[in-house]
């Protein structure tokens, strides 16, 4: 659906170039719910620019529905923008206009007839639940509703690529989650891909289906996030999946354990898909002779399969604590044993 | 109970200078905005990252609004007298009045309608761009209806300095109220004449703000 071949954006600044985006390849499939993190300046936002060419690539090419974007001329390029809509962090409504009217703005730009957009809003309104908001200005709504009427309106031309530029960001978290929600139900029921770029890990693990991760200009890593949850390889993948499995004061508070009771060990365990759902810790304290305190733990839904992660801190004899991680490690679950940090 | 108060005031003259001036004002004002809307745009347009960028032709509008700006309308007439002449074959009267009102008056003007497109939110112009909008469209449906309370208000603004010019003009033979002032007040020594002359052009100023102030209000959603 979507492809990018090695592409580049360099930006010509008073202190010298720029490489915004630097040798991006990526390939998007149809009704795949594509999230790319990283960062600010980490070139996420370009990116996604370029993907409807309100930012032009100084090299490369990116195709989007068969289409090569660079080839195209203003007029072929206006038309292409209808198939691929784009909803923004701040909304970018017009203050002037009510709902209604804000939705049928881009109906008119494609210049569809006046019964049809009554028709199609109505539609529309329903489809993102702002019912009997339709008369409101901007003004009178909250963020969550705001971005509602961003998504209606996103969604009015029938596009087959929606670009989410930090949708959520400037919401709150309950706001933020049934936004997410409503696009995974437009994604289902209407096959539309989308493309969302975001600094929150929690949005990609609630959502989507891959994930990139971007750092200077360069994607990191790449690969369908339950993968990446599991087995994050670059450090700054690392960071981005500590941001949903660990708190920060988790980390104090293992030290701490650790102090008190400098015999034990701390225990990581990750758990993926199906294994999530085994009674492992039951079968440690039957077949061991290890004490098992359950520290913390955190279950998580991603698009594709459960994922969790389970802190305990085990004490016993060496050799008991030994076996029981050996065990543990058999069990086809992530263990990390966990040192003073 | 007028006559005796006001002793040297014709009324009939009055309320023919009153006229003149509402039409000088009125005529002046409609012409203002449309040619400085356009000065604005074009101003707003070729600036840097706008959709028609271009820096030769920002130089030159800025230039041109720039240099009519600053002569003093006074002077204004007089240098327009040929052209004044050339279009009413007269510069006398209310529409000699009004070459000068507007070309004084519409580049002030355009300088305020390309403030207010610069405060028309970026992100906004950007989503329509995303939609497929033209630059036609991105103008009529987007620029002018989003930024419209500004342009009104300084419709309003421009169109009470225009009352102010057309006192000025008066003097130099244009008719109406200022005319009224400075050949039968003034050059007459009758202070009842420039008084009442005074109290009408407030009056007319004060309703001018009233309006435009209402429109503003209730156009404006945000």
């Amino acid at each position: 659906m979507i492809k990018l071949e090695s592409v580049k954006k360099l930006f010509q600044t008073k202190d010298g170039p720029v490489h915004a985006v630097d040798d991006v390849n990526i390939e998007i499939e149809k009704g795949e719910i594509f999230g790319i993190i990283g960062y600010s300046g980490a070139g996420k936002s370009t990116l996604i620019r370029m993907l409807n060419m309100l930012e032009r690539p100084t090299s490369g090419t990116i195709t989007v529905a068969g289409k090569n974007l660079s080839n195209l001329s203003e007029r072929e390029l206006r038309k292409e923008r209808q198939r691929i809509s784009m909803i923004f962090q701040h909304f970018n409504l017009l203050w002037s206009r009510t709902v209604r009217e804000n939705i049928s703005f881009p109906l008119e730009i494609a210049g569809v007839p006046k019964e049809e957009r009554k028709r199609r809003v109505d539609e529309l309104i329903q489809l993102v639940g702002l019912e009997g908001r339709g008369e409101s200005y901007p003004a009178q709504l909250s963020g969550g509703q705001k971005q509602r009427v961003g998504i209606a309106r996103a969604l009015a031309n029938n596009p087959e690529v929606l670009l989410c530029d930090e949708a959520t960001s400037a919401l709150d978290p309950k706001t933020t989650d049934s936004i997410l929600n409503l696009l995974v139900e437009i994604n289902k029921k209407l096959g539309l891909t989308i493309v969302l770029i975001t600094h929150e890990m929690h949005v990609i693990r609630k959502i989507c289906h891959r994930v990139a991760v971007m750092e200077s200009g360069k994607v990191a890593e790449i690969g369908p996030v339950l993968e990446v949850f599991k087995t994050p390889k670059a450090a700054i993948t690392k960071e981005f999946v500590k941001q949903v499995t660990e708190p920060e004061e988790t980390i104090d508070t293992l030290n701490h354990l650790l102090e008190q009771n400098p015999s034990s060990h701390i225990v990581q365990l990750t758990f993926v898909g199906t294994k999530a759902e085994q009674p492992l810790i039951t079968e440690v304290i039957k077949q061991f002779d290890v004490s098992v305190n359950i520290l913390q733990g955190k279950m998580s839904q991603t698009q594709n399969g459960q994922y969790g992660t389970l802190f305990i801190q085990l004490d016993g004899r060496e050799q008991s604590l030994k076996e029981a991680i050996r065990f543990l490690n058999e069990q086809q679950v992530q263990v990390e044993v966990i040192s003073h940090a | 109970m007028l006559n005796t108060v006001f002793p040297n005031v014709e009324w009939g003259a009055f309320k023919d200078a009153t006229i003149e001036t509402l039409y000088m004002t009125g005529v002046s004002v409609l012409f203002t905005f449309i040619l400085g809307l356009m000065l604005g745009l074009a101003l707003f347009l070729t600036n840097r990252g706008n959709q028609w960028e271009n820096k030769f032709f920002n130089m030159i509008i800025a230039a041109v609004v720039n240099v009519f700006r600053s002569v003093p309308f006074i002077i204004l007439i007089i240098l327009l007298i040929p052209f004044t002449t050339f279009l009413f074959s007269s510069m006398l009267g209310a529409n000699g009045a009004l070459p000068a009102l507007i070309i004084g008056a519409a580049p002030f003007y355009a300088r305020m309608v390309e403030i207010a497109f610069r405060e028309v939110d970026k992100g906004v112009i950007e989503a329509a761009k995303s939609m497929g909008a033209t630059n036609f469209q991105i103008i009529f449906k987007v620029l002018i209806p989003e930024s419209l309370p500004a342009l009104i208000s300084g419709i309003t603004v421009t169109a009470i300095a225009l009352v102010g010019y057309t006192a000025m003009a008066g003097v130099v033979g244009a008719g109406g109220l200022g005319n009224l002032a400075y050949i039968w007040g003034y050059q007459r020594d009758q202070n009842d004449v420039t008084f009442v002359a005074t109290v009408a052009i407030l009056i007319i100023v004060f309703i001018i703000q009233f309006i435009g102030d209402l429109i503003t209000k209730r156009i404006d959603k945000r």
